[in-house]
């Protein structure tokens, strides 16, 4: 999970407050992980607005203490840009990531598909060395590979169910 | 013309209404070992049965050696299939009621080769398949393993250009399928045969080479992914 990331990703659609941003990345990912706490929202926060990243777009005054709404800058729209697009290393338990990279994807209008294929296309790749290590080694080399591409594979086949069911998601999670 | 040792060139496919396959382009190279995946119904068996010259193209050419395939008569047709081309499907393709060496004598008996010659090759398989002592067991009495390695024998004897092969471990269980696959693929490499292998499993395409992916009916070609750091 990349909660930066993740974050800018919200942040892109509309400036929002931190508290608003909580809210809606727990609705969306906390069944995937956890609930974000607000030590880890207001310490990114700070780390992005320190960054360059995301800047403060107003200030709310009301009854208690002023209430900052953030801004992604064009700086955070290119990290982000550039999180989504970069296929991620192909690990066993990549779930959580790559739900959070379509779901991003899908709410700003980037082509989710695509990055889907292109990580297809590196799993496939690692699965291939794996294969190959799996007849070169010795036996506990030859499980160990075997480990990976049990879970590789699962994680293909996710890819392919989610590429299939890419309109009906992004309908659900419409905001 | 092209260089590749079978080609196809913008190929596409119907069957009635439907658009089987549509602008399909694919080069095999000697001893390529190319997967071909895709969802059911993608359209990657017809890919494999176009290249084999089993179905004809409706439009786009198959090039063969440097030879349209798709223009060659029925009956040229045929001959090249039995000569430059084997193939392993997912079951079904072994005569349950002749023995195993019958079934991998079968494609030289058919190909003109003396009986004598035809069952000393076939016999000459049987250590490499790992079936020493099975050769006069009927097929239909083999394990579903041991029916696909007769399988890939009578594909390989003639020493075939092309290998095709369509789910060939489909209907085997994981380990067996991994076996069958290992034995597949060191074999064609010792050969030196190209093999076309459509299958919709990943762990059977990390076999290849490399990968084709066949979606409604078209090639995609996945773009070049960097790996994140």
């Amino acid at each position: 999970m990349n909660i930066p990331s993740t974050l800018l990703g919200l942040l892109e659609a509309e400036p929002s407050h931190g508290y608003e941003l909580k809210r809606e990345y727990d609705n969306l990912f906390a069944d995937n992980g956890r609930p974000l706490s607000f030590g880890q929202l207001y310490g990114t926060l700070s780390r992005l607005e320190r960054d360059g990243q995301i800047a403060v777009h107003d200030l709310e005054s009301g009854g208690g203490p002023d209430r900052k709404r953030y801004a992604i800058t064009a700086t955070g729209v290119t990290q982000l840009e550039e999180w989504l697009t970069k296929p991620e290393r192909p690990e066993p338990l990549l779930q959580a990531v790559l739900f959070v990279k379509v779901v991003i994807a899908l709410l700003s209008d980037r082509p989710a598909a695509e990055y889907l294929e292109a990580q297809r296309a590196v799993h496939l790749a690692r699965m291939r060395e794996l294969t190959a290590m799996r007849k070169s080694g010795p036996l506990s080399r030859s499980l160990l590979a075997d480990y990976g591409l049990f879970h590789l594979d699962a994680d293909l086949r996710w890819m392919e169910l989610t590429a299939a069911r890419l309109d009906q998601l992004r309908k659900e999670i419409e905001r | 013309m092209t260089t590749a040792l079978l080609h196809a060139d913008a190929i596409g496919k119907s069957f009635g209404q439907t658009l089987a396959l549509h602008d399909a382009t694919v080069q095999i190279a000697a001893g390529d070992i190319v997967a071909v995946m895709g969802p059911s119904g993608s359209g990657k068996s017809t890919l494999l049965h176009c290249l084999a010259g089993i179905f004809a193209v409706d439009t786009g050419a198959v090039w063969f050696e440097g030879r349209r395939l798709d223009q060659l008569s029925d009956s040229a047709r045929t001959k090249l299939r039995r000569s430059a081309f084997g193939f392993v499907f997912q079951f079904g393709q072994l005569v349950p009621e002749l023995t195993a060496i019958d079934n991998i004598a079968l494609p030289l008996l058919l190909g003109g080769v003396r009986n004598r010659d035809a069952y000393a090759r076939a016999g000459s398989w049987f250590p490499r398949l790992g079936l020493d002592g099975l050769e006069h067991r009927r097929t239909g009495e083999l394990s579903g393993g041991q029916a696909q390695r007769i399988a890939i024998g009578r594909a390989l004897v003639t020493s075939p250009k092309v290998l095709f092969a369509d789910e060939p471990t489909g209907a085997l269980d994981s380990l067996t399928g991994e076996n069958v696959m290992d034995l597949l693929v060191d074999t064609v490499r010792a050969e030196g045969s190209a093999v076309v292998l459509v299958t919709h499993d990943a762990r059977v395409a990390s076999h290849a080479d490399r990968v084709v992916t066949v979606h409604d009916g078209r090639i995609c070609d996945p773009r070049t992914a960097e790996v994140g750091a």
